[in-house]
């Protein structure tokens, strides 16, 4: 193949390397892969290295980074008690999220269930917030966690209730538990849906030949429901997990991080530091630390689980 | 002689389990839609009638707020929705292409380094937006496109690579192998078979990931937040952020702006519902 040196090796067939059909297949892998590795390469993964090198330095942004201080940023960041809460928050989502939000889920699917009549209309609306965007449900969820309870529908709720109104957003203990309502709200609908898709691929035959031999619900659901959507499961708390960690846009327009830090989040922590201080060399090592976060879950957690083939909830 | 299935009698512990399933659906049902059902009554009020009582239904609905936000160029609506639908079309027809394009070497095709390439997609779906962003603006920066939709739109398309390429790649995997013999022995070439006979049959899948990559391209804040300064270049939910900013205290005017950009995406979803959650259940559950 001396003749046609253009396409790189890897891109060769495995077997029958030599023949014109060969070489075409080989141009064809190559210019079908070419727009995708090119934009990924580009925007995904350089940026990465980028990053590694830019934390290195004490920069503001503005012309060359020339002030190398080593891990002087790494170390900084684990000493700013800021970052600990930001990373003690994407925890305690993360176990929220585990105990709380998935359980429902789970529940409501199981509710719906395969033959319920009207299940596809519970579907479609239970998922409906899933598809509304955050920007909207950040704003709809600061009316109703106003802290007035003559404007806030949650606070005029527990008030009719003879409840006590509560400043949610402005108090540094509710103000994690209020966003993690408004984030159940929209996204107890996608993982429903993960667990409807999964229950549907369990036969019937086996929960009734469980029924047969004396299983009541309660056992029928633990001992064989429940090991069968394992798969499903797993991946609905990976990506939760990923999602947790990674939580954004809900909180910048929610609560800012605030009151004082007190809902900071890591990626809030890494734009304020990038964008609103312009101390892009240590939002830069934010941002490993976060990359390097998700990576090592992601292997350990597929590691664990012996499966591989967790996708993007997007 | 059949088999028939045993069914369910309708006893009275049947209703009674059917009722309280229906009766702690139908709650979910309405916690779902007070958000939306205030958003609305809010924008059918008046600055004062939101202010003095945000919960009841607008007897008789006031449609200034939306006529005003329809019709006044300094709110820039329309020019929002210009920008949103430009940068939506654009990913969704680049996603598409591309990913089906790679989807298709990675199920259809063997080649040496097939392996690590498929890998190296993969890590992206370890490396979301939300992380990257900062990396990515700096080239972006380098590349001195910033502030402009072509920057939003490959920054977008980029980021949904990984995840469509292998939505796609598990539909064309299960077009059956005979077929693309077939093609082969009647001396269709590999883009012929590509392009005549898989793309039209995976046409279902094409659409969910369609859906999907209009539905997180349309709502994206994050990279028109960070990339875009011109507000001529707005996208809708950044124009939506950035009202509640500015009109914050006139709530029934944003409950307005709010409720009219949410309109799209709500009956975009009811149409396109199943083929939204296809895409998803493909992707995260396998059989």
């Amino acid at each position: 193949m001396q003749s046609l040196p253009a396409i790189p090796d890897i891109f060769k067939l495995k077997r029958g390397a030599g023949s014109p059909r060969s070489f075409k297949d080989a141009l064809t892998i190559f210019l079908f892969l070419l727009p995708a590795l090119v934009l990924f390469l580009l925007f995904v993964i350089y940026p990465i290295f980028q990053s590694v090198y830019y934390s290195f330095f004490d920069w503001k942004g503005f012309g060359p980074a020339e002030d190398f201080i080593g891990l002087g940023n790494f170390k900084n960041i684990l000493g700013d008690k800021v970052f600990m809460i930001a990373l003690r928050n994407a925890g305690l989502l993360i176990v929220f999220s585990l105990l709380i939000q998935l359980p429902l889920s789970l529940l409501l699917a199981v509710m719906v269930g395969r033959d319920l009549p009207g299940r596809i209309f519970f579907r479609t609306i239970f998922f409906m917030p899933y598809v509304i965007s955050e920007v909207i449900t950040a704003i709809m969820w600061l009316f109703l966690l106003n802290p007035n309870p003559e404007r806030g529908f949650i606070n005029a709720v527990i008030v009719a209730f003879g409840g006590e109104a509560q400043p949610w957003l402005g108090d540094m203990t509710l103000v994690l538990p209020a966003l993690f309502i408004a984030l159940t709200w929209k996204y107890f609908g996608f993982h429903m849906l993960l667990y409807m898709a999964g229950l549907q691929n369990i036969p019937q035959e086996i929960e009734e030949a469980g029924r047969i031999d004396g299983a009541n619900s309660l056992q029928n659901f633990f001992y064989i429901t429940l090991p069968l959507l394992g798969s499903t499961i797993r991946t609905s708390v990976y990506l939760s997990v990923l999602g947790s960690i990674q939580q954004f846009i809900l909180v910048w327009i929610m609560s800012k991080g605030g009151p004082v830090n007190a809902s900071e989040t890591l990626a809030t922590y890494m734009i304020r530091f990038g964008f609103v201080r312009f101390q892009l060399g240590y939002a830069s090592a934010v941002a490993i630390y976060m990359f390097v976060l998700c990576l090592t879950f992601s292997l350990i957690y597929q590691r664990l689980t012996r499966q591989s083939d967790y996708l993007t909830g997007l | 002689m059949t088999i028939t299935r045993s069914r369910p009698r309708w006893n009275t512990k049947k209703i009674a389990s059917r009722s309280f399933q229906y009766l702690i659906l139908s709650l979910v049902v309405v916690i779902v839609f007070v958000p939306i059902v205030i958003l609305i009554f809010g924008a059918l009020k008046t600055r004062g009638e939101f202010m003095t009582q945000p919960y009841v239904p607008p007897i008789p609905p006031r449609w200034d707020n939306l006529t005003a936000i329809l019709t006044k160029p300094s709110y820039d609506f329309w020019q929002m929705l210009l920008n949103s639908l430009i940068v939506m079309l654009s990913v969704t027809f680049s996603v598409v292409a591309i990913c089906s394009l790679a989807a298709f070497v990675f199920a259809r095709m063997e080649f040496r380094a097939k392996g690590l390439a498929f890998n190296l997609f993969t890590v992206g779906l370890m490396f979301p937006i939300n992380i990257a962003i900062l990396p990515v603006y700096f080239v972006l920066r380098q590349l001195d496109i910033l502030d402009s939709l072509l920057a939003v739109i490959i920054v977008q398309t980029a980021f949904q690579l990984s995840g469509n390429i292998l939505i796609l790649r598990g539909f064309f995997t299960a077009i059956p192998a005979e077929l693309q013999d077939a093609a082969y022995i009647d001396g269709c070439t590999a883009f012929g078979f590509f392009w005549r006979i898989l793309l039209p049959l995976a046409r279902p899948a094409l659409g969910a990931v369609a859906a999907l990559t209009m539905i997180v391209s349309w709502n994206d804040l994050l990279v028109p937040l960070i990339v875009l300064n011109s507000d001529k270049l707005w996208t809708l939910p950044l124009g939506t952020m950035q009202f509640q900013g500015q009109y914050g205290q006139d709530l029934s005017l944003v409950a307005a702006f709010v409720a009219l950009s949410a309109l799209p995406t709500i009956i975009f979803y009811l149409f396109a519902e199943r083929q939204i959650v296809s895409g998803l259940t493909a992707g995260a559950v396998k059989g």
